[in-house]
């Protein structure tokens, strides 16, 4: 197809080259690049802080950072990380390069509103770091009252101005999302022929537009404490602490399935896709998204078992968050039996699936321990959790993000990278994340609380280990850097379908051109028809 | 300042109260399940990956759809295990929420950064409490500004301190030693040097070390002094014939209010109606008492409602 042409095959890379090009782009394409290059921006900054903080963990006393350095430290990669990576990673990147192209669609429903998303974004998000690095903040990631409103010395205010800015661009591709999967799927398209990804990234889209403005909405409240004294959490002015925390918990519960769900799509691609099967049970597994979204709303009192709030309302959020457990567990099963009897590769996507299966599992059948009242009491507040919502947040979120960007990489850029090199550092990260966080867990229950700069000596042992963990995980995001940006000059051309997958995004070429398809696809079958004799070219 | 355990590397706290074993009871069989499902998972991933690894490029698997059976198995069962934890989780938080009746109380006030307690005998202490053995002991705390959490890992219990508002927790120590006391609720700058230690000591001597401390006056007789020096006694006279109710013997019964609720006579209901009169009116009375908010500190409103509680019907206590 690329060979000697007098004239390359046009796409969306090499159609223009101007900067002004990319920065007025309408191509969600694009877009997705520009995302991919903030949000990596966004994500080394919160790993060097992160790197930072188990460094001063390392001895029981404070040697590198005080305590104030430090509470900004971590809080800076708290607010980093969920709102400036994670809450963007999947659906702004992939969602975006990946949502109509497996629809069978020219673009989203409206391009330029997503060029506006990720403006919103860079600058919300470049903002906040500003106020960060220049002032910095020490209230966490959770901004909770009175704390944030009246006693915080730090740069509150600015702070929250960025997260509020960011969260419209999160419901704008929401919007997006929902508008264009509803009325521009391809012909023959009908809703259960979707591919999983497209049903986890519209259940995620439903929560960023109902969850976001919850958020926008709480954090000027405390804006609006802080600066004109205005009572509303600060009981000194007539308000309810615990108040703030329903309505912060209401947005960041779901939140968390902002994170996730678009993760578990990515999974029902490439287990399909490297076991070539068709997903087990895909109604389950759509129908599962949904149930999370739905379900995620109606748990946020189990962040609050021991902050004062009833006996009674601690029961019914225990028992909700029992039930949301149930389609996580469907979801998992299905898809270990999806590679029953399949034709199993282990490339370096599958690799990733892997490591997202057995870090969310961990990750999940912890989060009952914390759904169950008791157990809450003692491990509440305590690395006990830091370690849980790491193995969602980043055995979950962040291996399905990785396991994803190897898996479409060959289609957004056009070149393949040494799968030797990938597997190796899906292992690497492997083991550095178990390293790090399982120590975690124990620390957690021997009572270590959270967000401690200096801790009594009896923990050191266990620190020291996550430390050493750290720095292998570290090692591990950093190759992927190298030999990705390596195959963007050197490696060898992808060809349309190097993996042989299913999926409208695979039928037309590498890099696509700008309008994805030549012509509209129709669609005659369901998703994942890998026995079927339709599939069969490949680059 | 950090008590010395000789065990660099344990895997389980010490367990010094009455509910730590049934908490850690709970916690192993919850880790038996995680290990029990993860290893499931990892073993059939593992076994799957082997057995059906792709042997040619040409392979084709048969497509299988799913199982309704199967998808009726796995929804069903880990539901059933999830209700059987919550069932027990649910039960323990009831034992670790509600204090037996017969606990001895201590007060608590959180500030950033230090604890400060108050024996029901007087006396005080800061970022330490000692307690007896075998002895049910229930915490009142609140917070002067913004919240904390009072930890005690070997005791398996933790409540947030709430400023505004009154919390509580309990505990019955079942082993003398030194124990960390820690806050888990991050609270500014020196949050995490925010602790201390809770001593349980054998009963006797812990009375010693009662007898030990300088005569310092007990809460209710500080709290009657109070009483009397803020002129609450003028208007809550004991015989019920001032302006505002009487107070003997109204703590834990409930009341009507001018609006016609009724509610229960508790610590916070009495704070509130010292640093917010109006908001809940007993009915029969006017609305004339005026805020005592900004006057009376967090550990006088503690002296005062100690006095209150001490005032009971049967005679025994001063009017």
């Amino acid at each position: 197809m690329t060979d000697a042409a007098p004239e390359p095959r046009k796409h969306y890379l090499n159609c223009e080259y101007s900067v002004r090009s990319w920065l007025l782009t309408t191509d969600h394409k694009r877009i997705a690049l520009l995302y991919l290059v903030s949000i990596s921006a966004f994500f080394m900054l919160g790993g060097i802080l992160a790197g930072l903080l188990r460094l001063e963990l390392l001895t029981p006393q404070a040697d590198l950072v005080q305590a104030e350095t430090y509470n900004k430290l971590f809080t800076m990669h708290g607010i980093t990380m969920i709102f400036f990576f994670l809450i963007p990673s999947i659906p702004a990147v992939l969602g975006n390069f990946l949502v109509p192209m497996m629809i069978g669609a020219r673009d989203l429903a409206f391009p330029k509103i997503n060029l506006l998303s990720w403006y919103v974004y860079t600058l919300g998000a470049g903002f906040t770091v500003v106020a960060m690095v220049t002032g910095g903040v020490d209230t966490g990631w959770t901004f909770y009252t009175p704390y944030s409103s009246t006693y915080a010395n730090t740069n509150v205010i600015l702070t929250a101005l960025g997260v509020f800015i960011t969260g419209f661009s999160s419901i704008l591709t929401g919007l997006n999302f929902v508008v264009t999967i509803h009325k521009m799927r391809a012909p023959g398209l009908t809703w259960f022929r979707l591919p999983l990804f497209i049903w986890a990234h519209y259940a995620t889209s439903l929560i960023m537009i109902l969850g976001t403005p919850v958020i926008a909405i709480t954090i000027l409240l405390v804006a609006l404490e802080r600066g004109l004294g205005i009572g509303i959490f600060d009981p000194n002015l007539g308000g309810d602490p615990v108040l703030f925390q329903h309505l912060f918990w209401f947005y960041s519960h779901p939140a968390v399935y902002i994170m996730i769900l678009p993760s578990m799509g990515v999974m029902s691609e490439l287990v399909a896709c490297f076991s070539r099967k068709r997903i087990f049970g895909y109604n389950f597994v759509a129908g599962s998204s949904m149930a999370i979204a739905i379900l995620g709303f109606l748990v946020w009192g189990h962040h609050m078992f021991v902050s004062s709030q009833s006996m009674y309302a601690g029961i019914i959020f225990s028992l909700l968050s029992f039930l949301v457990a149930v389609p996580s567990a469907v979801k998992v099963f299905n898809w270990t039996a999806t590679m029953y009897k399949g034709s199993i590769a282990l490339r370096t996507p599958m690799l990733y699936a892997f490591g997202f299966v057995g870090l969310f599992t961990i990750g999940g059948l912890t989060g009952l321990f914390l759904a169950t009242l008791a157990t809450d009491v003692h491990v509440h507040g305590t690395y006990f959790v830091v370690a849980h919502f790491h193995y969602i947040m980043v055995g979950g979120a962040i291996m399905g993000y990785m396991g994803g960007l190897h898996f479409w990489w060959p289609k957004m850029t056009g070149r393949l990278y040494s799968d030797a090199w990938g597997r190796v550092a899906a292992v690497i990260l492997f083991v550095g994340f178990n390293l790090t966080f399982l120590p975690q867990f124990v620390l957690g229950f021997l009572g270590m609380p959270r967000r401690y700069h200096v801790y009594p000596p009896e923990f050191q042992m266990l620190n020291v280990l996550s430390t050493a963990g750290a720095t292998i995980l570290g090692l591990g995001y950093l190759i992927p850097v190298l030999y990705l940006l390596w195959s963007l000059f050197k490696g060898q051309p992808a060809g349309d379908n190097p993996w042989g997958a299913t999926g409208l995004e695979w039928q037309t070429p590498s890099p696509p051109p700008t309008f994805n398809f030549d012509k509209t696809p129709v669609v005659t079958e369901e998703a994942y028809a890998y026995d079927s004799s339709s599939e069969g070219h490949r680059g | 300042m950090w008590p010395q355990v000789p065990q660099a590397l344990r895997l389980i706290p010490e367990q010094a109260s009455t509910v730590a074993g049934q908490v850690d009871a709970l916690f192993l069989f919850l880790v038996a399940v995680t290990v029990f499902f993860s290893g499931l998972i990892f073993l059939l991933v593992l076994v799957f990956a082997i057995k059906y690894r792709r042997r040619s490029e040409a392979e084709r698997p048969k497509a299988i759809h799913g199982s309704l059976l199967l998808e009726a198995f796995w929804t069903v069962v880990p539901l059933g295990i999830g209700l059987v934890i919550f069932v027990w989780g649910a039960y323990l938080y009831f034992v670790i929420s509600r204090p037996p009746a017969a606990a001895m109380e201590v007060y608590v006030v959180g500030k950033q950064w230090m604890w400060k307690l108050q024996h029901p005998t007087g006396q005080r202490e800061i970022n330490e409490l000692h307690i007896p053995l075998h002895r049910p002991v229930k915490l009142t705390m609140t917070s002067e500004d913004v919240i904390h959490s009072f930890y005690v890992p070997a005791f398996r219990v933790k409540a947030d301190v709430v400023p505004g508002k009154y919390t509580s927790v309990w505990f019955e120590a079942t082993k003398a030693g030194e124990y960390h006391l820690f806050c888990s609720e991050y609270c500014g700058t020196s949050h995490a040097v925010m602790g201390g230690r809770i001593v349980a000591m054998e009963p006797a001597e812990y009375e010693r070390w009662l007898a030990g401390g300088v005569g310092e006056e007990s809460l209710p007789a500080a709290g009657e002094k109070l009483f009397g020096r803020l002129g609450c006694n003028t208007c809550h006279r004991s015989d019920g014939s001032g302006r505002g109710p009487s107070l003997v013997g109204k703590f834990g019964r409930t009341e009507k209010l001018t609006s016609g609720e009724t509610i229960a006579v508790d610590e916070s209901y009495l704070r509130e109606s010292i640093l917010n009169p109006q908001a809940k009116i007993v009915a029969g009375y006017p609305p004339i008492m005026p805020t005592f908010k900004g006057l009376v500190t967090e550990d006088q409103l503690v002296q005062i409602l100690a006095y209150l509680k001490s005032l009971k019907t049967d005679g025994q206590a001063k009017p």
